[in-house]
């Protein structure tokens, strides 16, 4: 099957480039300080700004599952058994004084009980909730890592740190800067895609495009959200009722004249405006193809628990896989309504309930198609929460928290059937192998052949990094 | 230093000046040129400006401290402990050292062991000297001298003139963003006399357009944007800022009054309702209502927000990383970012929350009778005041005789006021007691109520005024500003930093206060002195910029140490001086710049110049920059006569696909797409949602407006194509000119495209365009009638009605015609100034 018959010109046509005024720097780093005009040509289309990869690459994509809200660690992969001992009772001031709080600010503090049974699971009988059966069963092909913390502690500065390793706007989101670095092998689609699942819900935290913007890269390094319902991407439908001939007719007489143009001006630019016209009839198609879940057979689509076309968490983690399939380099997913500072005990089962069969299913059917083995997949929140519980709307729910959360990781080299890091013994605090945000890029980096402190970009003056200023470690000991 | 390094390095010195020819190593070394970026790139992190990071003690970045040090030797490149450290091998000795990731080339090593030969001079950074204007002979133009003699030194020829369809093109979308009319076109052609061109820049210079078309680099520079930005990215109230930019613009407001009322437009001497809405620049940053956010976090963050503002827009200075540490590469310090941010503690604003309403934005007329409807109630309150004592008296009455019938009568009070009258006058609460008082007054005396139905109606009247005049959030100074600490590492939640006061950067010129405590009127005034080298040399670099597509300086936001100097300095240096000596005149300075020969050349370049500038950094011919977002969309609009004339008013909302802002929340929020003429506005009237912008803008790179941009991207992208070809408003605006060639364009195809190419591209179709084109109009007009609903489909396309009762081939024609003007408005030529 062929779902791309596109020529090498479409491929190069997508990577496009920025000209004129080139927003900033981002370019003179890019063509290397060479000219704009060579680079089009000099440079193949997959290839990113690091070339060769100065470390073996051992993911070749990313899919990242944010779970946006920011989940309770202590209902999914961090057990506090003291935690439930002292349920009711005084937190102890040595560990929250001085500590920065969010809704809490100001309130008596007070232990709450993880709200539901941890279970072991796997073969290394690891200890997550038992709302997470499905992700139980395929445990011992994760990391998880209980001591990740952020810097952060409200949902949009917490995102931005998450996404783009900053709490200020207008810096490029790791999918950005992944394929600014690689370059991508999608022939037809962009390099970095972006899903947010729409479900039933309450009354989820907001997103915003900022969370995949290029920032001070070129603009085609932007994540390019697929919607789950309507236009997959915007404009992508042809007005009225033209037809994809009459349509490619157009495309065909713009070509044309441009072309005729161009022999009056000479302006290199217009070879890459033709080349981005063929693109976009050929998105016309190929994006429709990706999205039309009809081909996938019953037992795929039983895997994941999805009807076709419902927009939910499930059918895009299958959507997933097929961007993956397709050589799109970051895939980023968003299932919201997380943010359980009440109604905890009534709402989180829901969420779990959403993604546990969804998230199961992406690592077994990576799996089984051998892509699990270069596919670095991460789930993870913004922030944990608190260990004590906030009620100052009705029933009891935690606050958000930035000392302590849980995450995991699968694929990509890192270790399998792995517990890396520990908070202590009620959760407060990551104690034991410490990671920051700036750690996790620097890993997910790492993983895909690049060195992190010396992946930069020039701006405001600065070797801007994914890492910060600070730099982040690679977390050594969750790789194989 | 061994000997090994020595020996090695006496070949490569003997051959340094063949070798250095080969490479273009200038003969002369000219530190700010040549050296400084080299050593601020690779060198300063570790050892300039930042004190606590240096390491080995040494400096770099000034002279004394590096010959204190030894680290080089005048004169005697070889023996020079800097040019043994970039030649070595050793992983412990070579610098920069392998863990930075910098890589000196072998030019520039060449370079700093040749500056070293001749002395190790240093100079002053160049943007921080004042600015020397070049001596230009009369009658010259400055700018085409200075790039001429700039040209001779590179071996470059300047390109010919551009012919004219082309100038009155150029410089009609320079000055006022749009594409001329044929009409426009075939005058300014048939001009021959020798004034015609400086009276087409007089003309557009005096255009109400030219306002708007300059605003939008402006918005960009000040973040201005709708909505509050963070979280649920709420809306403000603060568009009269924006139509005080365009019409600041257009009344030609010099640059130094214009910056003043931004900074300080509350604190003028001659303060009003226009300076005031100007001083809504410092309201113009992100800010949360986002639940559990805590204030000091958010104080921090909007004070170093502020402090990049003027850092970006002003002073072309990087400043954000002085937040937490001295910065690295210039002298700016977080003592500075501190004091500077200091300047700001007096604004008035909730650290987290919702904005206010604002201030109402009234015209002389409104505030005259506003402050008649505010009299009006003053005197009416004066009024219940007086007789405040009579009625109270009134009430005792009233309620000594209430209490002994109110058992019987309580039906007719109601429940709470019978309650409160139960209770004995002691045991009543204050609420109570207001029930009561409520109810005597508005219920029972006939006197009260005749009193307070007045000042009800005075207010009533005041406040539907109030409430039919736009609103903008203002700068409102605080008695008591906030204390500015430093923030060590830009903890906020470290209160053992210095107290800092207003402040200007130490290492910047600046008049001696004598310890007066300074205000955001000092900051203004001392932005727009003489003696600051920075703003004019900042705006006049973005406005060239603006112009010929490349800035002279390349970052326009940095004219620090890592920034560039610029290959032509004596240049910029001429604009900015000229701009300060014509007391900061904008559209003098425009008109010195497009007046000029250097303006008018032809932007086709020939492969020579582009092979030996590529970039166009020595403006031996002019540009080819597409146009801004909102230039995409304005010119579609204007080609197909839907452009609504109307300049500044609220926000619009043209068509954008469903659901796109489905993820925004608290409160859920739906998209009310504008009808009329509100749809037709120019780009820069679009409803600018910081985190769902609108999604046709945002494909042509107009910026989120969360931080300042200086320039944008100038991408070409597939989503581009997709925009132009599919976004309902401009398929609607090519069926717009679809009618318009059908109607007025005669009967033949070729006199029809002909009016299609030049109201579309200003110019005739050659010969093998109209092949093309007629190709393909006779392909649809085939399809559209067999298949008339088909045609129909496509007409329905936007809120544009059809002519009545057209028939079947009419309409055929209609949408066939359609086809053919979205392909001119998805052209390359279209969207590009030439």
């Amino acid at each position: 099957m062929n779902y791309f018959p596109t020529p090498f010109q479409t491929r190069r046509a997508f990577l496009g480039r920025v000209s004129h005024g080139v927003g900033a720097v981002a370019l003179a780093s890019l063509l290397e300080k060479s000219s704009s005009l060579h680079a089009a040509s000099a440079r193949p289309a997959a290839r990113g700004v690091v070339y060769p990869l100065p470390l073996p690459q051992k993911a070749k994509r990313v899919i990242w599952l944010t779970m946006a809200g920011g989940p309770s660690q202590f209902e999914t992969f961090d057990p506090k058994p003291k935690l439930a001992e002292l349920h009711g009772e005084a937190m102890p001031e040595s560990l929250t004084r001085g500590q920065q709080l969010a809704q809490l600010q100001g309130q008596r503090l007070v232990c709450h009980a993880p709200q539901f049974p941890f279970a072991k699971f796997g073969k290394n009988q690891t200890e997550i909730c038992s709302l997470f059966p499905h992700i139980g069963s395929v445990v011992d092909d994760i990391c998880i890592i209980r001591s990740m913390t952020t810097d952060a502690i409200n949902h949009d500065p917490a995102h931005m740190f998450m996404n783009t390793g900053s709490q200020i706007a207008g810096r490029p989101s790791m999918g950005a800067w992944v394929n600014y670095g690689l370059g991508s092998e999608a022939e037809n689609l962009p390099g970095f895609v972006v899903m947010v699942s729409t479900g039933p819900g309450r009354s989820p935290q907001p997103i915003a495009t900022r969370q995949w913007s290029s920032g001070f890269l070129p603009s085609r390094f932007q994540g390019v959200q697929l919607n789950g319902r309507g236009d997959a991407v915007h404009y992508l439908t042809n007005p009225g009722r033209v037809s994809r001939a009459q349509q490619g007719a157009d495309v065909q007489a713009i070509t044309a004249l441009n072309r005729q143009h161009d022999a009056f001006v000479h302006d290199p630019e217009i070879a890459t405006r033709i080349a981005q016209y063929e693109m976009a009839f050929q998105m016309q198609a190929s994006v429709p193809e990706l999205t039309d879940l009809r081909g996938e057979d019953a037992r795929t689509l039983a895997l994941y628990g999805c009807t076709p076309g419902d927009g939910s968490f499930a059918a895009n983690c299958l959507l997933a896989r097929r961007l993956a399939e397709r050589g799109v380099r970051f895939i980023q997913l968003y299932h919201r309504d997380w943010d359980h500072h009440s109604l905890l005990k009534e709402e989180l089962p829901l969420r779990a309930k959403e993604v546990d069969q969804a998230c199961a299913a992406l690592l077994t059917d990576l799996k089984q198609r051998g892509m699990l083995d270069d596919t670095l997949v991460v789930w993870t929140g913004e922030f944990g929460r608190t260990p004590m519980s906030q009620g100052n709307k009705g029933t009891v729910g935690r606050d958000h928290h930035n000392k302590s959360m849980s995450m995991w990781l699968a694929g990509g080299g890192v270790q399998r059937g792995r517990v890396y890091g520990a908070t202590d013994e009620l959760g407060y605090a990551a104690m034991e192998n410490i990671c920051t945000v700036h750690d996790l890029h620097a890993t997910m980096l790492h993983q895909l052949g690049i060195r992190p402190d010396a992946f930069t970009v020039k701006f405001q003056g600065l070797d801007a990094k994914l890492t910060g200023v600070e730099g982040g470690g690679v977390i050594e000991g969750i790789l194989a | 230093m061994s000997c090994r390094s020595v020996v090695l390095l006496f070949p490569l010195l003997s051959f340094w000046p063949a070798f250095g020819a080969e490479v273009g190593i200038p003969a002369q070394i000219e530190f700010n040129r040549d050296v400084r970026p080299l050593l601020a790139d690779n060198c300063f992190a570790c050892h300039g400006p930042d004190a606590a990071n240096r390491q080995g003690k040494l400096r770099l970045d000034v002279r004394e401290a590096a010959l204190a040090k030894e680290a080089f030797f005048p004169g005697k490149p070889a023996e020079s402990e800097l040019v043994v450290r970039i030649h070595s091998q050793d992983k412990d000795e070579m610098m920069p050292p392998p863990d930075s990731h910098k890589k000196l080339s072998a030019r520039d090593k060449a370079v700093l062991a040749r500056w070293i030969a001749q002395g190790a001079e240093y100079q002053n950074h160049w943007a921080y000297e004042r600015p020397v204007k070049a001596a230009i002979p009369a009658g010259a133009n400055a700018i085409d001298t200075l790039v001429a003699r700039r040209l001779i030194t590179v071996r470059m020829k300047p390109s010919p003139e551009a012919d004219r369809r082309t100038l009155i093109r150029r410089l009609t979308s320079d000055l006022i963003g749009l594409p001329p009319t044929p009409a426009e076109v075939a005058a300014f052609m048939a001009d021959a006399t020798p004034d015609a061109y400086a009276r087409l820049v007089d003309r557009l210079l005096a255009d109400p357009r030219y306002g708007e078309r300059m605003a939008v680099g402006w918005l960009d520079l000040v973040r201005f944007a709708d909505t509050i930005g963070y979280h649920s990215d709420n809306p403000r109230n603060v568009w009269p800022y924006r139509d005080w930019v365009i019409q600041s613009f257009n009344t030609n407001k010099r640059f130094d009054r214009f910056t003043l009322e931004q900074i300080a437009g509350d604190l003028l001497p001659d303060a009003s309702v226009e300076t005031r809405v100007g001083s809504a620049f410092n309201r113009l940053l992100l800010s949360t209502e986002e639940g559990g956010a805590q204030p000091k976090d958010y104080e921090a963050r909007m004070m170093a927000d502020r402090v990049r503002a003027i850092g970006t827009a002003w002073l072309g200075q990087t400043t954000g990383c002085a937040q937490c540490h001295d910065h690295k590469f210039d002298p700016f310090t977080t003592r500075d970012f501190y004091s500077l941010g200091a300047f700001f503690a007096d604004v008035k604003e909730p650290l987290v929350g919702r904005r206010e309403e604002g201030m109402p934005v009234t015209t002389p007329e409104q505030t005259a009778r506003l402050a008649e409807l505010r009299e009006a109630v003053a005197a009416a309150r004066k009024n219940v005041a007086a007789l405040a004592t009579h009625i109270d008296a009134a009430q005792a009455a009233w309620e000594a005789h209430g209490q002994v019938s109110a058992a019987s009568s309580q039906n007719d009070l109601p429940r709470e006021v019978a309650a409160a009258l139960k209770k004995v006058a002691m045991k009543r609460t204050a609420k109570d007691q207001q029930t009561v008082k409520a109810h005597f007054r508005t219920q029972v005396s006939s006197v009260a109520r005749g009193e307070l139905d007045r000042l009800a109606e005075a207010e009533r009247a005041q406040q539907a005024f109030v409430d039919g005049v736009p609103h903008c959030l203002v700068t409102e100074a605080a008695a008591v500003a906030r204390t500015v600490r430093v923030l060590p590492r830009g903890n906020w939640m470290d209160e053992t930093g210095e107290i800092v006061k207003p402040g200007l950067p130490a290492y910047l010129p600046q008049p001696d206060f004598a310890g007066r405590a300074l205000t955001r009127l000092d900051l203004g005034r001392w932005l727009v002195a003489r003696e600051n080298p920075l703003t004019a040399r900042v705006f006049a670099n973005r406005l060239w910029k603006q112009f010929f597509g490349t800035a002279l300086s390349r970052v326009p936001s940095d004219l620090g140490a890592q920034g560039e100097p610029p290959p032509n300095g004596p240049l910029l240096d001429w604009l900015a001086c000229e701009f300060m000596d014509t007391g900061w005149d904008v559209k003098q300075l425009v008109r010195v710049i497009v007046t000029s020969t250097t303006y008018r050349q032809v932007s086709t370049a020939t492969p020579t110049q582009l092979a030996a500038d590529p970039d166009n950094r020595e403006y031996a011919r002019q540009g080819r920059p597409r146009f801004e977002a909102e230039g995409v969309r304005d010119a579609a609009l204007a080609v197909g006569g839907l452009l609504s004339p109307q300049i500044g008013g609220p926000s619009v909302k043209p068509y954008q696909p469903d659901r796109y802002w489905e993820n925004l929340n608290f409160p859920p929020r739906d998209y009310a797409v504008d009808r009329g003429d509100a749809q037709y506005r120019r780009g820069l009237y679009v409803w600018w949602q910081r985190s769902f912008l609108h999604p046709s803008l945002l494909a042509f790179d107009a910026p989120s407006r969360e931080e300042c941009v200086a320039e944008r991207n100038r991408s070409n992208l597939p989503q581009q194509a997709l925009v132009l070809l599919n976004d309902p408003t401009y398929v609607e605006a090519a069926r717009a000119l679809a009618a318009r060639i059908v109607s007025e364009g005669g009967g033949t195809t070729e006199a029809r495209l002909t009016l299609a190419w030049s109201r579309a591209l200003q110019r005739p179709p050659r010969a093998e365009e109209v092949r093309t084109a007629t190709g393909l109009l006779d392909e649809h007009l085939r399809l559209y009638r067999a298949d008339p609903a088909a045609a129909s489909a496509l007409l329905a396309t936007g809120d544009l009605p059809l002519p009545a009762g057209l028939s079947a081939e009419a309409r055929a024609e209609l949408a066939a015609w359609t086809h053919v003007a979205r392909v001119l408005l998805n052209l390359h030529e279209f969207i590009t100034r030439e």
